[in-house]
C-alpha cells in the first residue's frame, strides 16, 4: 500500500485554481522530487500532502486511511514538513531548537524524558551539529540553519518527511549535503517529498519524480525514465536539454527560439 | 538550565523582601515588631488596622497584578513573535478602563463600591471578544483588530472625559486612569484574584505551543499547533488577567512589557519558558515601583503607580528600541 496518496485534489484560494485534479501515491522508501515552474502548485501541494491545508474536493490518505480523519497529534508525531526558508524567531539555543521536533509526543507537562533527550543527540549527530548546540539558532548560516531544521525533523523519527525546496538559498557544497542526507533518510524506509528547482540535483538522488504544470500532473513516475527532454521542454516551456552519464544527469535550459 | 533556576530562587527571595518592605513603608512607618504585633493581635487597634486592612490587601494586589502583567507580556511577545508587545496590544486593558470610566461618569461607582472594577472586567471581555470577532484568522489581523478597538474605547474615554458634568468628575476620572493601588481593600482581592487565577493557568497552559511557535506558524502547525485555538487561548487568558488587573487598579504600563525582556536571556530565550519566570519578576517589579510610588512624595501626595511605572519604566523602553536596532541587520 502507499504510503501517502492523493486523489483528485483540487485546491482553489482567492478565486485561483492552484491544483486542478491532481491525484498521485508515493510509496514508503522513495524519494520523490516535485519539480515544476513557479505558481506551478507545488508548495500547495506539499502543504496539502502535509495536511495544513483543506483541499476543496479530493483527498489525501495516510497509508490508506484521510488525513482528515486523523489527529493533530497523531500526524504530528508520524510526518514532519519543512516549509521554504525555516526561520528561528528567538534567539533559542540549536538544541532546544532541535528538541521542538519531539513536541507530538511529550507529555502536558514536564521536562524531557531521558529516552527523548537521546533523540535530540542523535539528530544533533546525524546532522553534524554536536559542536554548534549551545549556539543560538539566530546567529547560524543558512546551510547550518538548513541543517539545524533538518535535525528537527529528524528528533520527531517521521515516517514521511516532506520538505518544501530544502535547497533553496544553499550553495552547491551545503545543497549536495542536503540531498545526500535526504536520500539516505529515503533509503531508511521513510518517505520523502521534496520539491525540487535543481534539476541536475533531482536527477541525480531523487528514486521518483513528480512534473506539475498549471496545477495539473505532467508527469509521475521512476526519475529515469522520466526526466526527459521533452517532459522538461512541455513543464517549463523552454528548451532542454538532458545529458545522461550513468546515474547523474546533467539537465540545462536554452533560452526559448526567437519567433 | 542551573542559571535558571538561582535566577528564580533570587527573584523569589526579593519578592519575600519586597512584600516584607511593603508591610513597613508607608506614610506610617512601621516596625517589624508592630507589624507582626498587627498581624497577630486579637483586637484591632492602629497597627492592626494599618497591616491588615491597608497595607496586606495592597501588597497582595501589587503581586497578583505584577505577576498577571509579567505572565501577559511574556505570552503575548510569545505569540506574535515580537518582543515590543504589551498586554495593552489587543485591546483589552483600553476595555476595561472605557468599563471603569463608564461607571464613575454615570455615577455608579459612588452609590456601589465596587462598580468601577466590575465594568471595567465586563468592559475588557467585550472588548476582548470584539478584538477576537474582527480579528481571528491570523496575527497580523488580530494587532491590527486590536489597534482598532484599542482606539475605540480611548475614543470612548475621552468622550466622557469631554461630557464629565462637573471639573471634579473629570478630575476622578483622570485619577483613576492613572492607576493606583492606594486604598485598595480585601473586597478588591477577591474581587480580581479568581480571575487572575484562572486566567494564569489558561495562559500557563500554552507553554508548548508557544514554544513551537518559535519556528513559525507553518512549522508549529506541523507539530500539532491549532493556530486558531492557540490566538483564542491566549486572548481569553490575557482578558481575565489584564482585565481583572486593569479593573482593580487602572492603567499600569511597562511592567507586562519589561518583565520577560529581564528573565528571557536567563531562561534561554524559550517563549514558554519565559512564562512563569516573567510573572515572578513582574511581581516584585510592581511590588517595589508599588513601595517607590508611596515613598516618593510631592506636596504630601503619592505619585500615582502608573505614572511610576511609566516614568521608570520609558528609559527602559528607549534602552530596548536602541538595542533591538544595533542587534537588527
Amino acid at each position: 500500500m502507499s504510503r501517502l496518496a492523493v486523489s483528485r485534489l483540487t485546491v482553489r484560494r482567492g478565486g485561483r485554481t492552484l491544483l486542478d485534479g491532481v491525484s498521485a501515491a508515493f510509496p514508503a522508501g522513495a524519494f520523490v522530487a516535485v519539480v515544476g515552474p513557479n505558481g506551478a502548485g507545488k508548495s500547495t501541494l506539499l502543504a496539502a500532502l502535509a495536511g495544513l491545508i483543506v483541499p476543496d474536493a479530493g483527498e489525501v490518505t495516510m497509508d490508506g486511511r484521510s488525513l482528515a480523519g486523523i489527529g493533530r497529534a497523531a500526524l504530528a508525531r508520524r510526518r514532519a514538513y519543512l516549509p521554504q526558508n525555516p526561520r528561528c524567531e528567538w534567539p533559542i539555543s540549536v538544541e532546544r531548537l532541535v528538541a521542538l521536533g519531539l513536541t507530538p509526543s511529550l507529555p502536558a507537562f514536564g521536562g524531557l524524558p531521558a529516552a527523548l533527550a537521546e533523540r535530540v543527540e542523535r539528530a544533533l549527530e546525524a546532522c553534524d551539529l554536536t559542536a554548534l548546540k549551545g549556539q543560538a539558532a539566530t546567529t547560524l548560516s543558512g546551510g547550518e540553519l538548513a541543517r539545524a531544521m533538518l535535525a528537527r525533523t529528524l528528533a520527531g523519527d517521521p515516517e514521511v518527511l516532506i520538505a518544501d525546496e530544502p535547497t533553496a538559498g544553499l550553495d552547491p557544497r551545503h545543497a549536495l549535503d542536503s540531498m545526500v542526507r535526504l536520500q539516505a533518510l529515503a533509503r531508511e524506509g521513510r518517505l520523502v517529498v521534496a520539491a525540487l528547482h535543481d534539476l541536475t540535483l533531482a536527477a541525480r538522488f531523487s528514486t521518483d519524480l513528480l512534473a506539475l504544470r498549471a496545477g495539473r500532473v505532467e508527469a509521475l513516475g521512476p526519475t529515469a525514465a522520466t526526466l526527459t527532454a521533452d517532459l522538461l521542454e512541455r513543464t517549463f516551456d523552454m528548451r532542454a536539454r538532458v545529458s545522461r552519464t550513468g546515474e547523474a544527469a546533467v539537465v540545462d535550459f536554452q533560452a526559448p527560439a526567437a519567433r | 538550565m542551573k542559571g535558571a533556576g538561582a535566577a528564580m530562587a533570587a527573584g523569589g527571595a526579593l519578592l519575600v523582601v519586597l512584600f516584607g518592605a511593603s508591610l513597613l513603608a508607608g506614610q506610617v512607618w512601621l516596625s517589624p515588631a508592630d507589624v507582626l504585633h498587627g498581624l497577630t493581635s486579637p483586637k484591632p487597634d492602629l497597627a492592626s488596622l494599618i497591616v491588615v486592612e491597608l497595607r496586606l490587601p495592597r501588597a497582595v494586589l501589587a503581586v497578583a497584578i505584577g505577576a498577571a502583567l509579567g505572565l501577559c507580556g511574556a505570552a503575548l511577545q510569545g505569540l506574535l513573535r515580537n518582543p515590543l508587545a504589551d498586554p495593552g496590544l489587543l485591546g483589552v486593558s483600553s476595555g476595561a478602563a472605557l468599563g471603569s470610566v463608564l461607571a464613575i461618569y454615570f455615577g455608579l461607582a459612588a452609590q456601589v463600591a465596587l462598580a468601577a472594577p466590575v465594568l471595567g472586567l465586563v468592559g475588557a471581555l467585550a472588548a476582548s471578544a470584539l478584538t477576537f470577532a474582527v480579528g481571528r484568522g491570523g496575527t497580523l489581523s488580530m494587532i491590527l483588530a486590536g489597534a482598532a478597538v484599542s482606539s475605540l474605547a480611548g475614543a470612548g474615554v475621552s468622550l466622557a472625559l469631554n461630557f464629565a458634568p462637573t471639573a471634579s468628575g473629570a478630575y476622578e476620572i483622570m485619577t483613576w486612569l492613572m492607576g493606583a493601588l492606594t486604598d485598595r481593600s480585601w473586597e478588591h482581592v477577591r474581587l480580581a484574584l479568581p480571575f487572575i487565577l484562572v486566567g494564569a493557568a489558561i495562559l500557563a497552559s500554552t507553554a508548548r505551543a508557544l514554544d513551537v511557535l518559535s519556528l513559525g506558524e507553518a512549522q508549529a502547525a506541523s507539530l500539532g499547533v491549532d493556530l486558531d485555538r492557540l490566538r483564542l487561548t491566549v486572548l481569553v487568558g490575557v482578558a481575565l488577567c489584564v482585565g481583572a488587573a486593569t479593573s482593580v487598579a487602572g492603567a499600569i504600563g511597562f511592567v507586562g512589557l519589561v518583565a520577560p525582556h529581564l528573565v528571557r536571556p536567563v531562561v534561554g530565550h524559550q517563549p514558554g519558558r519565559t512564562l512563569l519566570p516573567s510573572a515572578l519578576f513582574g511581581a516584585v517589579l510592581l511590588l517595589a515601583a508599588d513601595i517607590g510610588s508611596r515613598l516618593l512624595r510631592y506636596n504630601g501626595e503619592e505619585i500615582k503607580l502608573g505614572v511610576f511605572t511609566a516614568l521608570v519604566g520609558a528609559p527602559f523602553f528607549f534602552w530596548l528600541v536602541i538595542r533591538l536596532r544595533r542587534l537588527a541587520p
